[in-house]
């Protein structure tokens, strides 16, 4: 009977820790930011992840759920740089959470703190679905991860000071394994250099220009346009006379066209996580891009 | 009992440490070897490419004459300290025309059996027409608050003020203040604006109970429940000097309003909002035209309370919720006016039987139901049907024949719509529409319309 109540005293006491342990509501706008959240805040905090790797990030409607989501969260971690315009700020507008506000310590725009890519010189929405911040797919340079992760330590530290050193150990863990994960991939990626790809939409830029690859087209005629039949008819044409080595989709978009043009043109096609989840290989953001660096190898030999 | 075996586990546990303490070692060591040869094999890597680059920065500046030896351009050109239009407000114009062709005259356009809620009812006129051009601007005010005002441009070459609010969100927790002009919330479509709505025109119920779309002077407060499912609540209280209500130069709130949400998803693919709301306003002297049994035009007015239920839901899908290729939206929406007070026929008393008051009590109702599916991208159709309730109408003792307008009838109206969105930012649809709201007569009506939106990108609500 005694230890029944020991028992029941200590299970209680294990119930309230772990709920006090989940102490902070991170908001991640995608997949990338939810699994970086999970990397550096462990079980002190509990993570909601507003997208999966099979949506393009742009298209996300502003449901109900992600409102009521919103509403609690302590820390938004969303990837700016217009990524979310379509959404991102109804959500903001809508919950009623004062302190996930832009320029609140509670809200951070990973794109804010990495230096873009292809920012337009020329602002024309006659050039598509065009980001005046620049390309906004920045997660697929893992260096600018590393940079995105020193804010969120930074900012866990700051939303919940009774467990900073906690934090600072964790954010530390993670960046020199990170480190150790970059040399490596820098290395197995060698052979990529150089290789000349033709991305469905501009959402592999990042990793492209990291590994030292060049992106000499897209399968969208324009920024967020679906692909149309006499643009593919062109680029077959283009790419006849001045073949890509690699033609790459990310997961989210639709297989069609690229399918399409690897089978007129016969250069081989590859099929990107572009987030975790995207692929079962991509489960965190290391094997996002053991799998990515994985894929392209075997594409390319 | 419980001490003695805490001392055995300790003890088991303090005498297994070091053995396996040794039994790690080795493992360890290996590890460590693994992940020195690693960072090793990384900074040579590294190193490498330094070398690289300093080689070919020292080959560059050989070859280049010096005066190339500028700094680069920065990302960001420094921009000029003071800058007075860097604080200019987003602006966004909607650009909306239409080309109509009506079988019958819109002239006579009535949805009979129901006072009619002003002039913006009924399809709008025959042939080219320049739709309401809607300019917005909106900015965050300060710390506290955001502004938005829009302006919609008629083509009467009017400019009326669609909404014109200031509003905070989360000031207190899970409450939004709205004060100003704004769209009521009352329902779903209601709040949406035009140029987003699946078709052409607002649904039949919306402009017999409402005019068009409600919109009012006042106060509006939200409050969003700290829960994983959506439920929020909300309360308007305004001047109440539009349809159903009118102008009644009175101190005080004139129309009060509550509505209820709550939303969530089911499975990635599927999310709904579901919704019920009341309004009440009052009207005095709320005038509306007519035609007696002695074909002699009248003024009559209603003077009394008008009070507005519905219930909304709006379901949509689309695959593993990535809308871009397919997607399915489905929306209804019912809604019941009880209206108690007095009509006056004939206020002006112009007409062969002279002025004359009596009470009026109607029970209307009317819903709409709609889907509209994007079968492939850019490209969707949506079918809309709809029906009015005529209800009962007591006229007390005035005569029924001097009030043709409140007759029996049963409007409903069929809808069928095509759309090609080239980009977000533009929209053509082609609608037909069987239009049965007037007294025993069909309109067939055809649209082609245009939506074209210039400027920043608006966020889409659900």
């Amino acid at each position: 009977m005694n230890s029944w109540l020991r028992f029941s005293v200590v299970t209680l006491m294990l119930v309230a820790c772990s709920a006090a342990n989940a102490a902070i509501n991170v908001f991640a706008c995608v997949p990338e930011w939810a699994a970086l959240a999970s990397e550096l805040g462990g079980d002190k905090v509990s993570v909601y992840q507003a997208s999966n790797a099979l949506q393009d990030p742009h298209r996300i409607e502003a449901r109900p759920s992600l409102v009521a989501r919103m509403r609690s969260a302590d820390l938004a971690i969303c990837t700016g740089a217009d990524l979310e315009i379509g959404w991102l700020p109804v959500l903001l507008q809508t919950a009623g959470n004062g302190r996930v506000q832009p320029g609140k310590a509670g809200f951070i725009a990973a794109a804010e703190l990495v230096d873009r890519l292809e920012i337009p010189t020329r602002l024309d929405r006659a050039d598509g679905d065009i980001h005046p911040a620049g390309n906004p797919h920045i997660h697929l340079d893992p260096h600018n991860i590393a940079k995105v992760a020193l804010a969120v330590t930074q900012r866990l530290e700051q939303l919940d000071a009774g467990n900073a050193a906690y934090y600072q150990a964790r954010g530390k863990d993670f960046q020199s394994r990170w480190q150790l994960a970059m040399a490596r991939w820098e290395k197995e990626a060698a052979g990529l250099r150089g290789a000349r790809v033709v991305c469905h939409h501009k959402s592999a830029t990042y990793l492209l220009h990291w590994l030292g690859m060049t992106e000499v087209m897209n399968v969208e005629p324009k920024p967020g346009l679906p692909p149309t039949a006499g643009h593919l008819a062109e680029l077959v044409g283009r790419l006849k006379a001045d073949p890509a080595d690699l033609i790459a989709r990310s997961m989210y978009n639709d297989p069609k066209a690229t399918e399409w043009l690897a089978e007129r043109t016969g250069i081989p096609l590859v099929a990107l996580p572009y987030t975790v989840g995207g692929t079962p290989g991509a489960k965190d953001l290391f094997s996002l891009f053991d799998d990515s660096i994985a894929r392209l190898r075997k594409a390319r030999n | 009992m419980f001490r003695t075996n805490i001392v055995v586990t300790a003890l088991a546990v303090a005498f297994a440490m070091p053995v396996a303490a040794n039994a790690a070692d080795d493992a360890e060591i290996g590890k460590i070897r693994d992940e020195i040869m690693n960072m090793k094999d990384g900074y040579e890597v590294r190193i490498r490419a330094l070398e690289d680059r300093l080689r070919k920065a020292e080959a560059d500046q050989k070859a280049a004459p010096p005066e190339s030896n500028a700094a680069p351009t920065p990302a960001y050109a420094p921009k000029a300290v003071s800058n007075r239009s860097a604080f200019n407000p987003a602006i966004s114009l909607i650009l909306d025309g239409k080309y109509q062709n009506l079988q019958r005259d819109p002239g006579t356009y009535q949805i009979g059996g129901f006072i009619p809620g002003g002039d913006e009812i009924g399809p709008g006129g025959r042939s080219f027409n320049l739709g309401e051009s809607e300019l917005t601007i909106s900015a965050n005010i300060d710390p506290y608050f955001s502004g938005v005002f829009i302006a919609a441009v008629t083509p009467e070459n009017e400019v009326e003020i669609e909404e014109g609010y200031f509003q905070n969100s989360g000031f207190i927790p899970g409450i939004t203040i709205k004060a100003g002009r704004f769209l009521s919330g009352f329902g779903y479509l209601n709040e949406i604006h035009a140029h987003a709505w699946d078709f052409v025109d607002a649904p039949l119920v919306h402009q017999a109970f409402f005019g068009g779309q409600l919109k009012d002077d006042g106060v509006q407060v939200r409050w969003v429940a700290p829960t994983p499912v959506f439920l929020e609540l909300g309360v308007e209280a305004g001047r109440g000097a539009n349809f159903p209500g009118s102008e009644r130069n009175k101190n005080g709130s004139n129309s009060g309003q509550v509505f209820f949400h709550v939303g969530d998803d089911v499975g990635a693919s599927n999310s709904y909002r579901f919704g019920a709301s009341y309004r009440k306003t009052t009207a005095a002297g709320r005038q509306y035209e007519d035609i007696n049994a002695l074909d002699e035009d009248v003024i009559n007015a209603f003077d009394g309370d008008s009070k507005v239920w519905g219930v909304d839901i709006v379901w949509k899908w689309a695959p593993n919720g990535d809308a871009t290729s397919r997607n399915f939206k489905f929306q209804a929406e019912y809604l019941h006016r009880e209206e108690d007070g007095s009509l006056t026929y004939d206020v002006d008393g112009t007409s062969t039987p002279g002025s004359r008051s009596d009470t009026y009590n109607s029970r209307q109702s009317g819903w709409y139901v709609q889907g509209a599916y994007q079968f492939i991208p850019r490209w969707r159709v949506g079918l809309r049907y709809e029906e009015l309730d005529r209800g009962t109408v007591d006229i007390g003792l005035l005569t029924a024949s001097d009030l043709p307008l409140l007759a029996e009838n049963d409007p409903k109206r069929t809808t069928a719509m095509v759309d090609f969105s080239p980009s977000e930012f533009s929209r053509l649809r082609l609608q037909y529409a069987r239009d049965e709201a007037r007294f025993g007569e069909t309109d067939d009506q055809i649209f082609l319309q245009y939506i074209m939106s210039l400027g920043a990108h608006g966020a889409h609500k659900f």
